[in-house]
Formats: structure tokens, sequence, C-alpha cells
């Protein structure tokens, strides 16, 4: 399924909506679930889509506005379709003094692309986070769940696979 | 009281407040933002701060938020100190980095409070060089524009409209110097509330789109201290006019009923004033039945004539009139032949109010509301029928958590302390309504049809006198009598909320008896009743009958303001009619009453006359006109009082406050309404009130285009107010302020300046006066009911209002009239099918052109109800009593609409 | 007894699991506390430790717990008492939690059950950041086995208490690690800072008392409780008592982090365990406890990492990671980076934070782009001044920016004033994004 696909399911599948009650189950209101719930959605769908908050907001009994306040607060919350991985490139301090500047600038000539946007090939969205606790082996960066560190400008591009066709 | 010293200023101040309450109480001007005497203290904006020391050693001290400050014995604070002030200057500085700086096409500017507070804090030099943070705007609805640029982030809006108003489609949303306020998506904001955030935004971002339409500077408005006509609350408004129209209408504080908001049908209903179907001349309708305008001199002449030859003659009341305009209709007509003019059920409930306001039970203030800890609503959909009442409402709910944050020593101005303290712990609600109602959030809802309703309330208010809930009431599933009582019997102040909107007597009555069985134990006891319109109870109070009885003729009859064809049936109104030789209207709108006049008389608005109101708690109000009326347009007392010297009448009366000694002089119940205002000798320091800002600028220039003379300002022999800047403009009385306005405080928050204390009293009272007290026992009513209709396949119409829609005047705006539904018949599955409807179809009635009802199935609808909106098309409906209701084989769906949407503001 | 008790589990590798924890003396403390001692039995221990937070504040822990109120009421879900575990970790150049939670996710389980105990809550979170998978992941498998050996739940090894431990994995943002932002993220607001009064301690998560703690704080609970009040201060080297995860980022040769007294010298852990300058660089200043720390100079390498020690010279323990700045990088770069972090994670709820951060970036940017004006400097010092102290704003973190922008203004005024006289970076590797805002 491509992401133009996975963008028009509206309704939350039965398993998200299982894990998000299990969520409420030990919470003492159904609001409190809101990022728990957001997140659940997010980890099977990549991103949360206005059809998507409408859902949860649904099932959680608040508005949409509601919702989409607390979902726009928190910076791993996407609104926007990202890649099929997230790269976090680590952009605080340590990682700075380390040179990661210009293994960024690697990673953006590698995958083509600034922080905030996603290669053609759907594959990535790269964006600046906030230090990973891995200082000591700075810089240091997240492809999806995989943590990498000790980072070099002239090998960190070996790390991503090559740009591909659009997946169809 | 506890002693703090403020730059050495030795102060006994009362420690409940907070800092910056208190000092602001005290007349000091120290800048804020976030703080908002409703909304309590949060912190964020950090504008208020001053210096603490820890001690008289202490002379470095640190910056404290006042609004964030308890007062505590000894404390020792500098408002005015380098540091304090230094600390001011560069939060406005920082405030306005990201500012657009767009003052000269802002709406707010000229009131705007963060102009206000940026001349205060005295920041004037900018030295940001960098890029501006920008935002998209929103389309929010016919009521208020949206400018985000203009935003300062005070979290003001998203407090107010969802804490206080229990809105949820607005949010902040995003975070850091992105901090966005809106909706999800454009769309117009649902709460009924929603306008007050056009005074609650220090700043430009929620405008009125009213006013912006025909855009003028508070300086050049022209104002009037008036009163809300939306409803029987009687709010306090200001209304503004320039150029002949009327241009907006602002909040006007008043500390016992609407404070600091009001409702946007208040708020946004009053553009009728300007409509096109305003009536313009006096016209007689001639002989071949044609309307010719005529001149006001030969118009009197004429009706002055048909008086004369008249062997009966009566008038008709009007509760949208003034008091003063019934009163002369009934001094013309006399007594006997005086009539209220209102519905049946409408002048019932009318004399039961009067009868509990001149009764021992007591009916609280809107303010006084905000007190009572338990609260049982008897069919009455306060939102949308007395909507001020609402706001009130929820904030009474919020005692729990008060009395929560009392024990756990947080002080009550810690807002979002207080909030998560008590999480939804609330004061108890019972709803007890028909349909789905919008405090039903905040309380625990029950939908009965209006019998069950009277049912219900009969059997509370005898099981509180037997001490005991009664079984037999109880075996009813949908409510729980026993925990009504309970709540009521322990509350330390119950109130009982009641009303006209379900147009059934009986529940008044059962309401009556529940506050009756409960002040017998408990003096705090409240009962609050509404009724249909602005003045009910003025009419009320000068005639109980309501129509003359079918087929009684009359050779004149004059109904003053009343399209009679809005409260009752076209068969009945047809039959009068018939009855009737020489219909004569005053009325300022075309209506179908006024279409079918032999005379009509041209009548002022509430923002071009003086009147009298008196609110469902029986206080008498005082409302002025901004501006004169047009041509030969005049108050309806003034059409009246000529045709009464016409017929030797009232002949010593010639000025508004001779009428109302002579008012209080033949009806001493009403002795007070004298005092509602100070009379037209009033004057400051020897000069009249000013209708216009000194500031006012143009005058000179506004009718150049026509002579370069300036014309006199017209003279005002009937108030103390004037139509010019020229007189005293800033410190006069509250019921005569036009505007609030003071040195340095150019917004609506200049109010502080005018109160005893902080949201308290206005300093000379409040504008308005209770006109009734009573000592006497209300009458104990009994059930005329025997049980709940199970069984019973009856079906009945409930009325269902509308805040946009339902009521006469607001819905002739266009911007009101967007916002109203179309019509709808609300019904559960199991009466749908006794109907044999289903959703798709529609309702017709079997006589008549009103239009079908499109069907819409809800399951919490009681059972036999057939739920209507209130509204002009819906009339026919709502006169039935019994059900002659069927489907309509003939109906097809309007294209795109494939279902009714009831709910109130998604159109 | 050992002297590196938070870390005597750890070999970087797998993740400790119940019986190697078990085996090493672990979840022996609830043997012998739960049931056995009372409640006050515990805190005094705590309170006789003389522990300090270690989460950045350094607030006496036995203090901040004397504050919950004991009387429990009992009604519903409404009476519970809620210990957090704040495992936020977001400062920059903090990098010590990670290492218990993913390799000794029983000992933090351990102390918060005993820690739950002494203040009598029952139920608890650990608010992880949501970077955090792989110790999310060792986590949630350790609680799970802590709850079927029964040291969780229900009527814990059969003494009638009872806690329920959920992890809560952040949706991202450096504010939730402020206490009282992290208790509204954890009801699922928006992590926006409350005021205090009320604290947590008497209304907190949902409005009920709750603690917040510190990963190491909690953990350094289990060893006061098993070996004494007295063994924990002894420790210490000085006044401070235990021990402390200390650790080093920037160019030295052996960056990383270890336990360490509390007291031991600057210069021993950066020379002896941090290895030292890596070769052709030296040390300019450095950060003493991350990010929202005051620059400390080389003059100051001989001073113990004890609170007030550190605080006398005019910086904060922190978090006690040090980040090194050396003599090769541009420190106006450097504090225009960190900036650049405290601007973007603002909450946005107070101006000065909101409006003031940005400010400072944006010039600090101008100035390491050769576009600085000479009036910079005094905007930099009054915007420090505006927002620095605390009580100027909401909550702890502008606060926290202006530490390292208001000591390199002082200690790196020279260069400063070079980037704006020669109105270019005088260090020549200093490249960064170019221009514009924070984003
Ligand atoms: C902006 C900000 C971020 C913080 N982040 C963390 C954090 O990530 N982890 C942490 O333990 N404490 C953090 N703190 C400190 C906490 O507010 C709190 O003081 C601490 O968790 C208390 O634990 P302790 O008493 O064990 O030190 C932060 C404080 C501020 C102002
Ligand atoms: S200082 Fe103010 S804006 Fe900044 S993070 Fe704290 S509360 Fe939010
Ligand atoms: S008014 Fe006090 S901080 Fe905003």
């Amino acid at each position: 399924m491509n992401l133009a696909e996975e963008n028009m399911i509206s309704a939350l599948s039965e398993q998200e909506i299982t894990e998000i009650e299990e969520e409420i189950s030990h919470l003492p209101n159904r609001q409190s679930a809101a990022i728990d719930a957001l997140k659940i959605v997010q980890g099977y769908r990549g991103w949360i889509s206005d059809e998507s908050l409408i859902a949860i907001a649904k099932i959680l009994q608040m508005s949409t506005e509601e919702l989409d306040g607390i979902a726009t607060f928190y910076n791993l919350i996407f609104r926007y379709p990202v890649g099929e991985k997230v790269v976090l490139f680590c952009d605080s301090v340590s990682c700075w003094l380390m040179d990661g500047d210009k293994v960024c600038a690697a990673i953006k000539r590698k995958l083509k692309i600034d922080y905030g946007e996603t290669t053609s090939d759907g594959k990535y969205t790269l964006l600046p986070v906030t230090c990973l606790g891995d200082c000591d082996h700075a810089p240091a960066m997240m492809i999806g769940e995989e943590l990498h560190h000790d980072l070099d400008a002239a090998n960190v591009a070996q790390l991503f696979d090559e740009p591909g066709e659009k997946a169809s | 009281m506890t002693n703090i010293t403020v730059d050495g200023r030795l102060l006994e101040v009362d420690d409940s407040d907070n800092l910056l309450q208190v000092l602001l109480g005290l007349g000091e001007d120290l800048p804020y933002f976030c703080w908002h005497p409703e909304l309590g203290s949060v912190g964020a904006c950090r504008q208020c701060a001053v210096v603490q020391y820890m001690n008289e050693d202490d002379k470095r001290g640190r910056v404290v938020m006042s609004c964030m400050t308890a007062i505590t014995e000894g404390a020792i604070f500098s408002v005015q100190g380098e540091k304090a002030s230094n600390f001011r200057t560069s939060v406005i500085e920082n405030l306005m980095l990201n500012h657009p700086h767009d003052c000269p096409v802002c709406e707010e500017g000229g009131e705007c409070h963060l102009q206000d507070m940026t001349i205060m804090a005295g920041h004037r030099d900018r030295q940001y060089r960098h890029l501006k943070t920008t935002f998209r705007n929103q389309y929010l609805g016919p009521f208020i524009g949206h400018e985000m640029n203009r935003c300062i982030t005070c979290y003001r809006c998203v407090r107010y409209y969802q804490d206080y108003a229990g809105g949820d489609d607005l949010s902040a949303f995003a975070s850091r110097d992105r901090i966005y306020f809106g909706r999800s998506a454009d769309g117009v904001l649902e709460n009924e509330f929603a306008g007050n955030l056009v005074e609650v935004c220090p700043t430009g971002v929620f405008t009125d789109k009213i006013l912006s339409a025909h855009y003028t500077r508070k300086w050049d408005l022209q104002s009037a201290p008036a009163v809300c006509t939306g409803c029987s609350l009687g709010c306090n408004i200001t209304v503004s006019e320039r150029y002949g129209q009327l241009r907006r209408i602002h909040n006007r504080y008043n500390g016992e009923v609407n404070g600091y908001f009001l409702c946007d049908r208040g708020r946004f209903g009053a553009e009728y004033v300007n409509s096109d179907d305003r009536i313009p001349y006096c016209g007689i309708r001639n002989t071949d039945g044609i309307y010719e305008a005529n001149s006001a001199k030969n118009t009197l002449v004429h009706v002055g004539a048909l008086l004369r030859d008249a062997k009966t003659i009566i008038g008709i009341g009007s509760p949208r009139a003034s008091l003063e305009a019934n009163f002369v209709l009934r001094t013309l007509v006399g007594e006997d032949n005086f009539y209220s003019g209102l519905s049946g059920p409408e002048a019932e409930i009318g004399s039961l109010l009067l009868s509990v306001l001149k009764s021992n039970i007591k009916t609280p203030s809107l303010a006084q509301v905000e007190d009572f800890d338990a609260i049982l609503i008897l069919g009455e959909d306060t939102t949308n029928h007395a909507p001020r009442l609402a706001l009130s409402l929820r904030q009474a709910v919020r005692n729990e958590a008060k009395n929560l944050a009392r024990d756990a020593r947080i002080p009550l101005w810690a807002d979002a302390a207080v909030r998560k303290l008590a999480q939804d712990a609330r004061s108890p609600m019972f709803i007890l309504t028909s349909s789905d109602d919008r405090l039903d959030d905040v309380g625990i809802p029950s939908r009965l049809n209006p019998d069950d309703i009277a049912l219900a309330g009969f059997s509370i208010a005898e099981a509180i006198n037997s001490h005991a809930a009664n079984d037999d009431a109880d075996n009813d599933s949908r409510i729980n009598i026993a925990s009504i009582v309970e709540a009521l019997t322990n509350a330390s102040k119950p109130l009982i909320v009641t009303g006209s909107s379900s147009s059934s007597p009986e529940i008044v009555k059962a309401a009556i008896n529940v506050a009756n069985a409960l002040a017998k134990h408990n003096d705090n006891t409240g009962l609050i009743i509404c009724t249909d319109e602005a003045n009910t109870l003025a009419v009320v109070s000068l005639g109980e009958k309501s129509l003359p009885e079918a087929g009684a003729a009359a050779d004149v009859a004059i109904v003053l303001e009343n399209d009679l064809f809005q409260r009752f049936a076209d068969a009945a109104m047809e039959d009068w009619l018939e009855h009737v030789t020489n219909l004569i209207v005053i009325d300022s709108l075309d209506n179908s009453l006024s279409s079918r006049s032999d005379v009509v008389l041209p009548a002022a608005t509430f923002a071009e006359a003086q009147g009298t109101y008196i609110n469902n708690e029986g206080r008498a109000q005082r409302s002025f006109g901004a501006f004169k009326p047009k041509g030969d347009i005049a108050p309806s007392w003034d059409w009246l009082l000529r045709l009464c010297h016409g017929q030797d009448l009232l002949q010593d009366v010639q000025h508004i406050d001779e009428l109302l000694r002579t008012i209080a002089e033949i009806l001493p119940e009403l002795a007070l309404i004298v005092n509602a205002a100070p009379d037209a000798g009033f004057r400051d320091h020897g000069q009249k009130i000013a209708r216009m800002t000194h500031r006012q600028s143009g005058r000179t220039a506004m009718l150049a285009d026509v002579s370069v003379h300036e014309p006199k300002q017209p003279e005002d022999d009937n108030s103390a107010l004037t139509y010019s800047m020229e007189g005293a403009n800033q410190a006069a009385p509250g019921s005569l302020r036009a505007f609030t306005w003071s040195p340095g405080w150019n917004s609506n928050q200049s109010i502080n300046k005018f109160q005893d204390e902080i949201s308290g009293h206005l300093q000379d009272g409040d504008p308005g006066i209770k006109l009734f007290t009573g000592s006497s026992a209300v009458a104990h009513f009994v059930s005329d009911k025997s049980g709940p209709g199970s069984g019973n396949i009856r079906i009945r119409v409930v009325p269902r209002w509308h805040i946009f829609g339902s009521d006469e005047l607001s819905n002739k705006s266009q911007a009101i009239r967007s916002l109203a539904p179309s019509p709808y018949a609300l019904l559960n599955p199991n009466t749908a099918e006794n109907l044999n409807v289903q959703t798709g179809d529609a309702l017709k009635l079997d006589s008549g052109d009103a239009p079908s009802l499109p069907v819409s199935i809800e399951d919490n609808v009681p059972d036999g109800c057939v739920i209507c909106p209130v509204l002009e098309t819906t009339r026919a409906y709502l006169h039935l009593s019994d059900g002659v209701l069927s489907k309509d084989d003939d109906w097809t769906a309007p294209d795109g609409q494939e279902d009714v949407i009831v709910s109130d503001r998604r159109p | 007894m050992t002297d590196k008790p938070l870390t005597r589990n750890i070999t970087i590798g797998e993740p400790t699991d119940l019986s190697a924890y078990e085996a090493s003396g672990g979840y022996q403390a609830i043997r012998s506390t739960i049931g056995k001692l009372s409640a006050a039995d515990v805190l005094d221990m705590v309170k006789d430790s003389n522990l300090r937070g270690r989460g950045g504040a350094g607030f006496p822990t036995g203090m901040k717990w004397s504050f919950v109120p004991m009387d429990k009421t009992p009604d519903g879900p409404k009476g519970h008492k809620y210990l957090v575990c704040n495992a936020d970790e977001m400062e920059p150049g903090a990098f010590k939690d990670r290492l218990i939670l993913e390799h000794d996710p029983h000992q933090l389980i351990e102390g918060m059950i005993l820690s739950a105990y002494t203040i009598d809550a029952d139920i608890g979170y650990i608010f992880i950041r949501g970077e955090y998978h792989t110790a999310a992941k060792r986590l949630r498998d350790a609680i799970m086995e802590a709850k079927l050996k029964g040291y969780l739940g229900e009527n814990i090894l059969g003494t009638g208490y009872s806690f329920e431990l959920y992890l809560h994995s952040s949706a991202g943002r450096y504010i939730c690690g402020e206490e009282t932002a992290l208790l509204n993220s954890l009801e699922g607001k928006r992590a926006i800072p409350r005021a205090k009064p009320p604290f947590p301690q008497v209304s907190g998560l949902w409005g009920r008392p709750t603690i917040v703690n510190n990963v190491e704080t909690l953990c350094n609970i289990t060893h006061i409780v098993a070996f004494g009040a007295d063994w924990f201060k002894s420790l210490g080297l000085g006044d401070d008592s235990g021990t402390k995860l200390f650790g080093v980022s920037g160019r030295v040769k052996n960056p990383g982090c270890w336990e360490l007294p509390m007291g031991t010298p600057i210069r021993e852990i950066l020379e002896d365990h941090a290895g030292g300058m890596q070769d052709g660089y030296e040390l300019k200043g450095f950060l003493p406890g991350g990010a929202s720390t005051d620059f400390l100079l080389p003059e100051h390498l001989d001073l113990a990492m004890d609170y007030d020690t550190i605080m006398k010279a005019g910086s904060r323990m922190g978090t006690g990671t040090m980040i090194i700045l050396d003599d090769k990088t541009c420190p106006v770069a450097m504090v225009r980076n960190l900036e650049m972090f405290f601007a973007r994670e603002s909450c946005g709820f107070c101006t000065p934070c909101r409006e003031g951060l940005p400010w400072i970036y944006n010039i600090l940017d101008d100035i390491e782009n050769g576009r600085g004006r000479p009036e910079d400097i005094e905007i930099l010092e009054r915007q420090g001044a505006f927002i620095g102290a605390i009580g100027n704003t909401h909550c702890a973190h502008a606060p926290g920016a202006i530490e390292p922008l208001s000591s390199a203004l002082k200690f790196f005024a020279e260069e400063f004033n070079q980037h704006i006289e020669e109105q270019r970076c005088p260090y020549s590797h200093a490249s960064g994004p170019k221009s514009g805002r924070t984003h």
C-alpha cells in the first residue's frame, strides 16, 4: 500500500481501537489518552491525517480542535505525511561541536532534501531533533527507530538506501 | 484585611484577591494582558510584573507577577521602581516584536488594550530588525473576523472560550512563537457566546464583522447606554451609531446583570435597525386598499378622527415595546380595553412570574446565579431562550471546584490550579428538558416531554415537603427524583430555573412549588423564571388579558409593536381581524400584521428611542437611543402621547420624565421606575452627558458634501444626554454612561476605573432598580395531569427555541438569519413509527400552507414528542394543541440535503 | 556494598534481566522494607541521606517527599497518589539516564516501588522520551517481569501494599522534562508548565498528590534503603552525599559517562576519565552540567563537582554532564546553537521566552554571519537580564537558556566584539544555517 492509499483510510482499524481503549482503561478519563492514541495511530500510519484526527477525537470524546491543539504541540506527532522512515538528526550542541553540521550537509546532499522535506521516492523525511542522549558518540541520528552514532561526513551517506523510483 | 506596603505606602487591602486586582481596584495603572477579572490569573504574559522585597532590609527584591501574587501580611512591593518598570517595558517590547503594527487599518485601533498598555508600559523605540512571524487567518462565521498576526498570545481567547463559555472548537495550536488560536479548519464558531472574544481579546485578532462592514472608530461613534431586547434578561449594552446607522453593540458592564459578557444574539442581532424593512413613513390605506405615505400631521388628524368616531377602541400592547408606550396605550384605550397581546401560555407564565416577584421567594440576578450550588432546570432551554443565563449557570456549577480549592488553600483567582485540582468536580445541575441542552456537558440531563417535566417538578416539590421521595413518582426510570431532592435539600443555595421556552405554565407552576418547598427550610433558595421577551413583565403588569375574546368587535384597534401572527394561529387571527374595522399598527419593521393595517405609524427602535424595560427579575432599566430617528419616525410612546393629547388625555405630560412620574403615581407597584436612571435634569458639574467621546473627529466634515455649514446638533429634551461630544464624557453614572473611557484606558477595560471593586458593582450602583419586593406566600399549585402518558400515543409538538432564528427582530439581521436552522421535526424512532415516517420523509399539517418539516430521528427525544424549532415559518405547528400531523407524501428532499441538521450552529 | 551502586550491574551490552538483577541482591530492599518499615521510617532514611535530586535542580529529595499529605482519601480513582519518574532526558549534552534505563531497568523499578511506598502512592508512571525506543522496550519487559514476580501490582509480595507501574512514551519536546509540564503531558494535554504553588506534592497529576523524580534520583533510593543513609553519605567526597553519573562530551579523547563520588574534581573527570582534550585542541571553556548551565573556564578545573561549589563559581551542577568548548570552535556559534535549541523548545506560554529567545537567536545568527551591529551586545545583555532570572518567566526553561548566553557574553566578550567589528566569524570552520529564524 502506498502513502496515497494509506491516506484514504479514514476510520481506525480494530487493532488501533483496541490499543487505544487499552490505554484509556487505566486512565481516569478518556481525554487523557490523547497522546497515546495519536502515537498508536501514527505507529500504524506514519502520520496523523485529518481523517485520523477526527476519528481519534471521536473515540476520546473530545473535539477535533482540542485534539489538534495537542497533536500540533508535540514534535513527534506528524500532521503531514512523512516518508517510510523519519530521519531525526541531532542538531544539539554536543553533536554540533563534533561537526554535526557537516554530517547533516552530507545527508542532505545524498537525499537531496532539506530539513522538513521528504525524498521524492517517499523513503525518508529529514527532521532536526534535540539531543538524542548519545553525546559521547556524537554526532548521532536516528533512522526510523534505529540509533546511529559516531557519524562521519565522509561515509554517512552509506547508511541510506540509494534514491529509488517513487513507489507505486 | 491585610497590611501591605506598595511603593512606600502602607495599605490595608483584602487578602482574597491577587495583588494585580488589588492594585487596579485602588486605581493604580498597572498593565496586564492575560489576567481578566472573570478569568482569573495564569501568569502567561508577564506584563503585570512588580518587585517584591523579602523584608525591609532587602534592597534588591525580585520580580513577581502581581496577578499571581497573593496578599500576605506585611508584604512589601514596588510598582513604580525602576526594576519593575524596566521589566514591564521589556515585556511589551518583546510582545511587539512580531506584531504587525497595523493600527491604522485595525478595527481595534483607538480602543485597543494593547495600544493602551504599550503606552502605559513605556515602550517606544523599536530595535528588532528581523523577520516577523506571520499566520494565515480563518473564516470563523458571519460574526467574527480573524487576524492572527495581531495576536500577542495572551491565551485569553481560549481560556474564555473553553474554560468559561464551554466551547470546544477554538484551541491553541502549535507551540513556541508559532502558537495559533483558531479552529481546526475554517468554519462558524459554534459557541453562542463567541462574540465576547471581540472584547476579551486585548488586541485586534477577533473583530466584530458587523462593525467592520461599516467601520467607525470608537471615538467617532455616537453611543448610548441601552438595554438588549433580545430576551427577558435585560443585559446592558452600548449601542453605537454613525451617519444615522447602527454600527455595533458592545457590552455595557452591569455588576448585577451581564457583567462583562453578552450572548451573540444580543451582540450581533441588532442590525435590523438598519433593515430595508424599516417602516419609514406614516401610511394610510386609501379607499382602493393601497397604502399612501402621509405626513405625521395628516396621519394624526386622520387617526384622531377615527378615535373620536369610534365606539369601541381597543389597544393591544407589546412585550417588546417600552413600558412607557404600553402605558400610554392603556391610558388611551382605557384599562378595560387594554390587552397584553401575549400568547396564552406566555401571558399565564408572565402572571406567575409577577406573583413570584411579589412573594417571599427570591429571584437572583445573573451575578448572584453564580453563587448557587445546586440547580434544577425545569423545561427551560436557557442557551437558546435566555442565553446569558446559561453562561452564569455554567459558572455556578464551579462552586464545587471552588470549595475544593478553598479546602486545599488554593486561591480562587489561581485559575489553572483550581481547575486542575477540581478536575470535573461540579456542583449538581439537573437539566430536565425535552431536547438536548447546551449545558448538558456540565449538568445531569434528562429528556422528558413537557408534561412529564411538570410532573417531575410536582413530585420533587412533594418529596421535599414530605421529607421523602415519593416512590410512585420515582418509578420513572428516566430521572432519579430522590437524588434531585437530596442535592437540592443538601445545598446551601439551591436554585430552580424555569421559563416559557416549553410554552408550559404547568412546568412553571411545578417549579414554583419546588422553590416554595425549599424556601420553607432554606432562605437562600432562588427561583428564576424566564419569559419570551424583553418587556413581558411590563406588559403583564399593565394588563392580565391577552387578546379580546373571539368575535369581540372593535371600531379601532391599536396594536403596539406586536406581530400577532407570530403568537396566534392564523385562523384565530383571521377571525379577529374580521371584527376590526380600523387597524392601526405602530411598529418599526414591516410584518404580517402591519401589512394588514389601515394606518401604520413608524416606530423608532431601541437604538433611537428611550424607554424602560423590566427584566425577568423585576429590574427596571432605562434604555437610551444613540441617535435621533429619521424623518417622522418616533418612539411609540411619543406617537401615542400625541394621540392622547388629541383626545385630551395626559395633557400635562410632554416629556418622558413626566410620563414616568405619571406611571409611578397611577401604578404604585411600579413607582420605583423613576429611579431607574437620572432624569433629564441631571447634570454633571453643570453639564449634560455626551454621547460622543471628546475625540469625536470630523463632525464638521460629515455632511460637507451637502452643506459646508455644520448643522446644529439635535437636542435631546428627554434625557440628560447630548447628541454631541460636548458635555461630561467620563464619569457619568452607569445608567447614563454612553461609553467607558478613562485617561490611558481607551478600551472597554477602562471599566476597572468605575467599579467599587474589580468585577464588583459600579461605583454609583449598577444601573436599574428592582421594582418588586414582597413577603407574601406564593400560591401552591396542584398538578392537573394524572400521570405520565404511558401507552398514550398522543403526538405533541414541542417548541424548541434557537438563539438564532426564534427571535422576531434579531432574525431580521442578515448575519443572524444566516445561522438560523431550517425547519425540522425531531422525533424518536418509536414516534416516527407511529407517524409512519422515517429519515428522509417530512411531516405536514392537515390545513394551512405551512412548509413541511423534514424528519430527523434521534433516540433520546421523549416519546410522543415532535420537536419543532420556533421559527417564523413553523408557527403554525406550534399553535397546535393536539396532533394533526401526518406524513407528507409529496415531499422530496431538496438536492444535496440528505439529512436534516438540527444542531444550532452548523448550518 | 559497593562504591558504584548505580552502575554495578552495568556492563555495556545487554540489559540486566530479572534473574541477574536478583542474583546481585536486587529486590531485596523491597523484601526488607515493605510491610516491615513504616513509610515514615523510610522517609527519615531518605532525609538523613541528604540525597539531592539528580534532575538538575538538586532539590533535597526527602524534603520534597515530606510535603505529600499522608492522610489518604479513599474515594475511588480520585483518591490516588502518584509517583512519576522523569526519564525525559532531552537536555543537550545529557546522556546519563539512558545508561540506566537501557542496562539496568530493574534498578529503577525497585527504586520506584520503594519511593512509592514511602509516599503511599498507588500508581506510578515512567515518562520516557519518545526517541528512547530501546530503553522503552527494555523497561516494558522489565515491568512485565517484575509484575509476574509479584514485585509490582496488587498486594506486592503479600504485604498488602499495591503499586501499579506504567510506561508512558513521550511525543517529544524538551519542555516535557519540566516536571509540571510533564504532568500535563501525562494527562494527555499540551505540555505547558503549571504555576507553583500549588506544588505537585499537593496537587499534581489529575489534581492529586504527586512526586516527580529523575531516574538517577529514584535509583539511589534502593541503595539508600539497602545500605543505609550513613553509607550513602560516606560515598561523597565533600558535602554532597552519594555518587553521581558524570559525563563529558565534546573534543575530548574519551567522551563518556562514569559513576563517580559526588565532589570529584572537574579536572579528574576531564583528564582521567575523559582522557583530556583531543590532540590539537585546547580547552577554552565548558558547561559543567548541560546546556542550561553557565560556562566555566579552565581556571575552574580544580573545583569539586558538588552543588554548592559549582554554584559559588557562578554555574550549576545541572545534570552533571559537561560539554567542552575547544579553542577551534567559535563560542558565538556555540551559543547560537544552544539558543536555537532553547527558542525552538519554548512551550510558547510566557512572553519573555516565546518572543525573547528567538530574538536572541536572530541576533546571534547575525553576529555569527557577519551582520552584527555594535548595539547588539547591549540588546543581548538587556534581553538576558529580562529573561534570565527565575521568576521572570513562568518556568525555568528560559532562565536556563540565558545561563550559557550571559556567561559567554562575559567570558568571550572579545570574540563577540571581533565578530561585529570584522563583520565575519574569525573561526573558519564554524558554519551553520546561514540566516533566518530558528527553524
Ligand atoms: C525545561 C526543563 C526541562 C527539564 N528536563 C528534565 C529532564 O529531562 N529530566 C529530569 O529529570 N528533570 C528535568 N527537569 C527538572 C525537573 O523539572 C524536575 O526538577 C526534576 O525532574 C525533579 O527530579 P529530582 O528532584 O529527582 O531532580 C527539567 C526542568 C526544566 C525547567
Ligand atoms: S519559560 Fe515560559 S514559554 Fe518558556 S518554556 Fe517555560 S513557560 Fe514555556
Ligand atoms: S496579567 Fe499577570 S502575567 Fe499576564
